[in-house]
């Protein structure tokens, strides 16, 4: 049992705030993947649960037992690094066998360990080369391998494939959900790639300016995102926004267009829709069109809509050229709304 | 130890001794120069320079310096410049450039004396080859300046490759893109040499610049091995002070003197090849 | 105009040719300039005594060992090796126990006074460190460590610590901090993780950085001849006995300064340029 419970937790690196009180907790065996851009303190948070820089203020509790003030060898945690930080002195064998060795434990345990999680991470044929003979991602094994003979609590992951080429990432992307799910840990992942977020997580935590906007799952990140910074980081390309006018009952004008809104709102909202959520047909969003790319399965078609930019993913059969006049509807059950005071998300239109 | 006073304990070793060996020493050193029974005084200063010996010293050694320095420029470019072109034998050649690196100031001394004392190498040469009846006394005082010549070749021989070594390092850091770049705009090797590598060596050639000229005013070894106390010059005669003469006072002037010319020759270095900011690599 | 066109390579590869054997004939000279003049030192250094104070010289050694048996059994001869041996392995140990903790410090971690720390050794770029040697003179005969081995070791280390702080520091920058983070994860402590990891990694580097101090300390003759009466170094015994040793004499200490030195050189090749380029930063 290894939940993970984050309270108050914060850090400033003199008078620059990295993380603003941040307050989570991760299941047992969840899997949850810090996401953000580089600078968003996913990282910090990370290390600061790791054991590897101290909060300013707040704690860190795992499995019932506080941590923050322990050295990381005491916290019951693993880690995978951005860089792999394969020791380059040590075989590969004895790279794995590191933390063992640590820990005091028998050889035959040891070598039963360091075989049983190098056959898991299919890199038994290595034992015996230096990380100098390692291409990258038979390094990003090895340091995975070196985790995992841990069998740690806790696994906690920096970035792991950033440094690997598209295809190797797809291939250990998929791999690492395998073994992981079959090793019961609890795991944090760090990322600032979204794809690899969705694929990977049972929770995602989408992390903005030292903070977490939201913790929810793929599903409910990508179709209800908490906050406007949520809806323009996640999906590719992102959401669309427009400024909305209350009209009388309830009705919001968006550029020309009226269109129900959330009741009981205020007079100024942002309306919001994601691209692949627009069709063409007669009554929708004036749009025109500027520039059109086709991508095999779609089209991805950048307009202009009331002045602002405005992107649709239409049908590859649709024939368009720059300068065209669109008309673009939005599914209904998919528009979602956002004050503009506070960019957090109003609830959907029930 | 957490990592708020471990930095301070790892540092501490060093600082103290820096303390004890570098900074008090120099206080020391000044106050010997500025006291006499514990007033202030310039006293010892009139004494150094009213001495005829002083103003010979002094402009022996700024000399000496003035043409051993930018010689040592030239040539370390030059050999930079041959090394970067080498494909083969790189490492060998490279090796023995540097190999000078490695030996004192004495050695060097002696070496040249093995080339330029009476029944030396360079008189057995000029003898052979008929220039000359009989071997010259070359480094005698009746010649001083082939003293001067003996001592400006050992230098250049010795310390040359200090220079060379800090500018290949310094070449090593420029990206063979803006080579490439202005080739392809037209430069040739030339105007490559001096409007892309010059400028961009600007950090490395002020280094080599500063460390070499205060080792210049630091010369000693080599000229009493090959003149003796021939051609004086400063920190030989901060020794003359100190044992021959037995006044500290006066061996500390001198010392304060060449602790303020390498000074000055540092702040002239940092401001004259000093680099834009945000203009680095 | 097919004329000219077959024409012209052969031009351009005529004055490559030429180019090319005006280049090579560039290094070979560079390269003698270098090696020539210690090949005259061996020279002498493996003649008799007579065939030393000879002349002409024919530059071919005699493969005499008079020279060196002169000189090994020259009265303190020997004892001055064994002081300059004992001095350079106390510097070198001395400057990496102290000037390696810094460098690591400098390298890991961030705290205030670190920039204060970095002008503290940068200074002493400035000043002529062999100086200290005249008031380190009167402190030693105070605390008792005048014309100890000991006492000049303290100097010699003073001259290198500089060097071992940047150039340790270099060398620790270069191990990732992440390798030593995974070893915290792994198991370690701050001491195991230096002790499993960091220092397998830099020992090579640190090698390399201690031979440096010894080759300081074996070279120096200033602060040597300052601080050592009975127990001279070998510089400080060639220096004193410069003016009344005869030549054979002279030379074959200079071969003993001089091989040594080139050993080293040779052992330290592979990170000349690596220590330069960055403790030149």
């Amino acid at each position: 049992m290894a939940e993970i419970q984050i309270k108050g937790v914060g850090k400033s690196f003199g008078s620059f705030t990295a993380l603003h009180s941040i307050d989570l907790t991760i299941a047992d065996q969840e899997f949850m993947v810090l996401l953000g851009a580089s600078g968003c303190g996913k990282t910090t948070l990370l290390r600061i649960i790791a054991g590897l820089e101290s909060p300013t203020r707040g704690e860190v509790w795992i499995g019932g037992k506080r941590v923050d003030q322990l050295p990381p060898r005491d916290r019951g945690i693993a880690m995978v690094f951005q860089n792999y930080a394969v020791f380059p002195h040590l075989t590969v064998y004895e790279n794995i066998a590191f933390g063992l060795r640590m820990k005091k434990l028998p050889q035959p345990e040891v070598d039963t360990r360091v075989r049983r999680t190098a056959e898991l991470m299919h890199i038994e044929q290595l034992l015996k080369r230096y990380s100098g003979q390692l291409s990258g991602g038979q390094r990003q094994r090895v340091a995975v391998a070196r985790a995992l003979a841990m069998e740690p609590d806790v696994i906690l992951m920096d970035e792991p494939l950033s440094n690997l080429d598209a295809l190797l990432r797809l291939e250990m992307r998929a791999e690492l959900k395998g073994v992981l799910a079959n090793s019961k840990t609890t795991t944090i992942y760090v990322t600032h790639d979204q794809v690899e977020a969705m694929s990977l997580a049972d929770r995602i935590s989408v992390m903005n300016g030292g903070r977490i906007v939201q913790a929810a799952s793929p599903v409910e990140v990508y179709r209800n995102p908490a906050a406007r910074f949520v809806g323009s980081f996640i999906g590719n390309p992102p959401m669309n926004f427009l400024p909305a006018e209350k009209h009388g009952d309830g009705r919001y004008h968006v550029a020309g267009l009226s269109l129900a809104g959330p009741p009981g709102a205020a007079q100024k909202l942002e309306f919001a829709i994601r691209p692949e959520d627009l069709a063409i047909a007669p009554g929708g969003l004036k749009a025109i069109a500027r520039v059109i790319e086709p991508l095999g399965a779609h089209t991805l078609v950048t307009s202009e809509v009331g002045g602002a930019l405005f992107r649709a993913v239409l049908d590859s059969d649709i024939r368009i050229a720059p300068g065209d006049e669109l008309s673009l509807v939005p599914k209904p059950d998919r528009i979602r709304w956002f004050d503009p005071e506070t960019s957090s998300a109003l609830k959907a239109v029930p | 130890m957490n990592s708020k006073t471990l930095p301070y304990l790892l540092l501490a070793p060093a600082t103290v001794f820096l303390a004890v060996f570098f900074v008090w020493p120099f206080l020391q050193i000044a106050y010997l120069a500025f006291t006499t029974e514990g007033g202030f005084t310039l006293q010892h200063f009139e004494t150094m320079a009213g001495n005829w010996k002083f103003w010979p010293t002094f402009w022996n050694t700024i000399i000496l310096a003035a043409i051993v320095v930018p010689l040592q420029l030239v040539m370390a470019l030059t050999m930079a410049q041959v090394v970067a072109k080498l494909n083969t034998a790189r490492n060998t050649i490279l090796y023995i450039f540097t190999i000078p690196l490695g030996l004192s100031d004495l050695a060097a001394g002696i070496i040249w004396l093995a080339i330029f004392e009476q029944s030396g190498f360079l008189n057995s040469m000029l003898v052979g080859l008929g220039v000359v009846e009989r071997p010259i006394l070359f480094l005698g005082y009746q010649n001083l300046w082939v003293i001067f010549v003996a001592v400006i070749l050992a230098e250049l021989w010795r310390a040359t490759a200090i220079v060379m070594v800090i500018l290949v390092s310094g070449m090593g850091l420029i990206p063979k893109e803006y080579y490439e770049a202005a080739e392809v705009f037209g430069a040739g090797p030339w105007q490559r040499f001096v409007k892309v590598t010059l400028p961009m060596l600007r950090p490395s050639i002020q280094t080599a610049l500063i460390l070499r000229t205060i080792a210049a005013f630091e010369v000693f070894a080599v000229v009493v091995a090959l003149g003796g106390t021939t051609l004086p010059v400063l920190v030989g005669e901060t020794f003359n002070w100190q044992f021959a003469l037995q006044d500290r006072s006066v061996a500390a002037a001198y010392a304060l003197v060449i602790l303020a010319i390498s000074i000055a020759a540092t702040l002239v270095f940092l401001r004259l090849l000093r680099t834009p900011k945000g203009a680095t690599v | 105009m097919s004329a000219a066109a077959a024409d012209r390579p052969r031009a351009v590869s005529d004055i490559g040719a030429a180019g090319k054997f005006l280049f090579w004939a560039g290094v070979v000279l560079l390269c003698a300039w270098v090696l020539v003049p210690i090949y005259l030192l061996v020279v002498n250094t493996l003649s008799s005594t007579a065939e030393v104070t000879a002349f002409p010289k024919t530059g071919i050694p005699s493969f005499d060992l008079g020279s060196i048996q002169f000189f090994l059994s020259f009265q303190g001869v020997l004892k001055a090796l064994w002081n300059s041996l004992l001095v350079a392995v106390l510097t070198m140990v001395l400057s990496i126990a102290i000037g390696a903790p810094a460098g690591y410090a400098l390298s890991r971690f961030e705290f205030p006074g670190k920039a204060t720390f970095r002008m503290l050794v940068l200074m002493t770029r400035a000043f002529p460190l062999p100086l200290l040697a005249l008031p380190i003179a009167v402190m030693f005969i105070r605390v008792g460590l005048d014309d100890t081995p000991v006492g000049l070791a303290l100097v010699h280390t003073t001259l290198a610590i500089p060097f071992s702080v940047l150039i340790t520091f270099s060398i620790f920058s270069g191990i990732p901090l992440e390798l030593e983070e995974a070893a915290w994860t792994l198991g370690c402590n701050r001491l195991q993780a230096f002790g499993k990891v960091v220092l397998p990694l830099v020992l090579p580097g640190i090698t390399a950085s201690a031979i440096f101090a010894f080759t300081i300390s074996w070279n120096e003759v200033f602060a040597a001849s300052v601080l050592t009466v009975q127990n001279r170094t070998l510089t400080a015994f060639l220096l004193q006995s410069l003016s009344v040793s005869p030549l054979h004499l002279r030379f074959a200490g200079g071969a003993a300064l001089v091989i040594p030195a080139l050993i080293f050189i040779f052992a330290v090749r592979k990170y000349m340029f690596a220590m330069w380029g960055i403790a030149n930063r």
